[in-house]
């Protein structure tokens, strides 16, 4: 089948579009709770702190917000809807950070190593980055490191023939590590600007599993130097407070460069993600919206947050 | 965090002793731990508020008992309670009365549709029941050959369509080909799509029209957090779901989401996938689940897992053995097998209780390689050495450990502690209550 055609609208009209009915519930509700009340009294908090959790935002970080809140509340009057939304706006804020810089590409041959849970959405990712940097006019090369999982090596060469990016890879069974030494022999000699390598899914506890990547990452590493650029963890939008046990593993085992957020097309706002980057200090630097080509963003902290609070009332495009 | 819940809960407990009843005072601070916990395992806050406010009530007034102490009496009334919310034990679901009985998938993308019609169709295989796999997914890339290559694993039917066909014309084509073969179960496979995608939703509902499916199961991710319950809400009011599929939970996500599930539309979950092998497909269990959520460990599953492995007359024979001192090496290696019939030793480990997440094992990794050695070791020997190891002296060691890839000092140590085992073997007290635990556990 063809891909889905790609969608005209901008990416932040797309991304709220895909927050909206978050937006709704979340500003609604906001409002509904906050509006029309003389003080703000602890149990408007723990109506808020719900709010939060109902976002996946989990106990510690939606604890961490309503600290915030509590204390400008002493300091200065923090009564209406916008002044408590502003309030946890900033916070939310300054926990993702505003300097969001993008991927780091500029080696000979950039390497980006892409890992994460099955189901994630890593092939998909991948497949879109290939598709934005051939269109940048830059040579990509795609390794098939999903050697386990039936016809994952297929999902990905059909990418490859979408974006035009090689595709190296091998039958289902293979050594993944050889597949990552072969397509990083090949993107060296093929002079390709970058080379992105495929994972297979897998479960953060799985310990010989995670082993199995270290090693791919070192093997990477001893073809190109410096390499992997870019050690990217995608992350299901969806996903509960069990990502942030996820990250942790991952980051302690391979080191990441910063998160991928997928699927926020939904009405999952991947807010378990705040409470990773507030515990790991790893930044999300792109972002899934959609099935279509064009559907992966860099990341942009403020326009995030803004998306998950505007309301209908103040929409401005 | 969650590990210590049922230590939390002690601990905050513990000055409630010499108190006469437990009060709505004197509990509150003990479930607000539970609460905490409950949405730290991504138990949907609407169910939570709600199953707070139940236990808060069945708790209050209740005497404390003197034989535990009020941590565990609560915790007690909270698993309860877990449970009750989870609904019934697993039931087989019935075939239909005419063949073929046409099961379909559906759920968000990436929760694992593809490779739970696979174990799915493995599992009714095994129940002597011929399945058919249908591609219905024509949208992600080579997702109709995933589940073909599944299917050829399994040596079962599988059908796809012609490129470019929909999903109803590829399904009618599969059941009216299942209807002249001897198919029994039909287990359609479909895309993943969003609950909000209101074109990819219709699809389904067609779907459902043209086919009525005996069963619409919503294949669910385990790691979903708050999203699960409006997911589920979705799925239902759209297409309307009969029962749940909750992959995934071989991690260490704590399963909220099937509670949620269970408590927010009433549909009740029916089977769990424990691994990425085909085989990882399990019947849910109510009262397990509410033990892993509150980090209790499953000993049950543990229990039964090894029961299907091991009769009763293997479990009497053994200890025949045991006790006549007539146990061998021969003996060991089948016990090492069996063992090994039960899956990765990590999976075990983790039915146990606070074993899960304990700090103390966080580290220890058991290996299964060192079964395999130990088998191999085994492999290598002569009849006679198995049946008596006494004779394995110096050379017959050097051969052993040539022939099984190891080295002298693994031998010595196996020898070591085969005969340590067979010490403590004797030492065991001579009523088979003892005999009897040991019986699921080969050598714990």
């Amino acid at each position: 089948m063809k891909p889905k055609p790609p969608n005209k609208l901008g990416w932040t009209k797309r991304l709220r579009h895909g927050l909206s009915k978050t937006r709704h519930s979340f500003v609604h509700n906001l409002e509904r709770i906050v509006r029309g009340q003389r003080a703000i009294t602890p149990e408007i908090l723990d109506e808020i702190e719900e709010l939060l959790i109902s976002a996946d935002l989990g106990v510690n970080t939606s604890q961490t917000v309503i600290d915030y809140i509590q204390q400008e509340l002493k300091r200065r009057e923090l009564k209406d809807y916008l002044s408590i939304k502003n309030g946890i706006q900033e916070r939310l804020l300054q926990i993702i950070g505003t300097n969001h810089n993008g991927l780091n590409l500029t080696a000979t041959t950039a390497v980006i190593m892409v890992l994460g849970v099955n189901g994630g959405g890593k092939t998909t990712t991948i497949g879109k980055l290939a598709y934005r940097y051939q269109k940048q006019g830059k040579k990509v090369v795609l390794a098939a490191a999903d050697t386990f999982r039936a016809a994952a090596v297929e999902q990905l060469k059909i990418w490859g023939q979408r974006s035009g990016a090689g595709v190296i890879g091998y039958q289902t069974g293979a050594d993944p590590s050889a597949v990552v030494y072969d397509a990083a022999t090949a993107a060296k000699a093929r002079g390709a600007d970058i080379l992105i390598i495929d994972t297979a899914g897998r479960l953060h506890t799985k310990k010989n599993l995670m082993e199995e990547l270290k090693k791919m990452k070192r093997v990477v590493g001893r073809c190109i130097p410096g390499a992997p650029h870019e050690t990217l963890l995608v992350l299901d939008a969806t996903t509960g407070q069990n990502a942030i046990i996820q990250a942790r593993q991952f980051h302690q085992d391979l080191e990441l460069s910063g998160l991928v957020l997928t699927k926020l097309d939904g009405t999952a706002k991947g807010g378990v993600a705040i409470g990773i980057v507030a515990e790991l200090g790893l930044p999300i630097k792109l972002i899934g919206v959609g099935e279509g080509l064009d559907d992966l963003q860099d990341f942009d902290a403020q326009e995030f947050v803004s998306a998950l609070f505007y309301g209908e009332d103040n929409e401005k495009d | 965090m969650f590990d210590s819940l049922s230590e939390k809960l002690q601990a905050t407990f513990k000055k409630l002793r010499g108190h006469g009843k437990l009060t709505e005072k004197n509990i509150q601070e003990g479930l607000r731990e539970v609460k905490l916990a409950l949405l730290s395992a991504d138990v949907n806050y609407k169910v939570v508020k709600k199953f707070i406010e139940d236990v808060q009530q069945k708790a209050v007034g209740q005497e404390v008992l003197s034989s535990i102490s009020p941590g565990q009496q609560v915790v007690k009334i909270v698993h309860r309670e877990l449970v009750e919310l989870m609904g019934e034990s697993f039931r087989q679901p019935a075939l239909a009365p005419a063949p073929p009985t046409v099961i379909m998938l559906m759920g968000l993308q990436g929760a694992g549709k593809t490779t739970a019609a696979a174990k799915l169709a493995r599992r009714f295989k095994g129940e002597r029941r011929n399945p058919l796999l249908v591609a219905a997914d024509p949208y992600r890339p080579a997702a109709a050959q995933q589940l073909n290559l599944l299917a050829q694993q399994l040596n079962v039917a599988c059908f796809i369509g012609a490129p470019g066909q929909t999903p109803l014309k590829t399904c009618r084509q599969a059941l009216s080909q299942a209807k002249e073969t001897a198919i029994e179960v039909v287990i359609i496979d479909t895309a993943g799509r969003l609950h909000i995608d209101e074109g990819l939703m219709a699809e389904l509902t067609e779907l459902k029209q043209a086919l009525s499916p005996h069963y619409i199961w919503l294949v669910a991710d385990a790691l979903t957090g708050q999203e699960a319950v409006r997911v589920a809400q979705g799925f239902e009011q759209a297409v309307g779901i009969d029962g749940v599929i909750l992959t995934k939970m071989d991690g260490d996500a704590r399963g909220g989401a099937a509670l949620s599930i269970r408590a927010v539309t009433g549909k009740p979950i029916k089977f769990v996938g424990l691994g990425e092998k085909l085989e990882a497909l399990e019947p849910f269990h109510p009262d397990r689940i509410a033990s892993r959520i509150l980090g209790m460990g499953d000993v049950l599953s543990l229990v039964e897992k090894a029961e299907t492995l091991y009769s009763e007359e293997q479990a009497a024979e053994l200890e025949k053995k045991l006790r006549s001192n007539r146990f061998t090496l021969e003996d060991f290696s089948s016990q090492l097998k069996q063992l090994k019939k039960m899956g990765p030793l990590e999976n075990l480990l983790e039915l146990l209780p606070g074993m899960g997440n304990s700090k103390a094992l966080k580290g220890l990794k058991p290996d299964d390689k060192q079964l395999l050695h130990t088998q191999a070791i085994i492999d290598s020997m002569t009849q006679a050495e198995r049946l008596n190891h006494k004779i394995i002296n110096g050379s017959r060691r050097r051969r052993i450990a040539v022939g099984s890839g190891t080295s002298v000092q693994d031998i010595n140590k196996l020898l070591k502690q085969f005969t340590q085992m067979q010490k403590l073997v004797k030492r065991l007290p001579k009523s088979s209550a003892g005999l009897g635990r040991m019986r699921g556990l080969p050598f714990s």
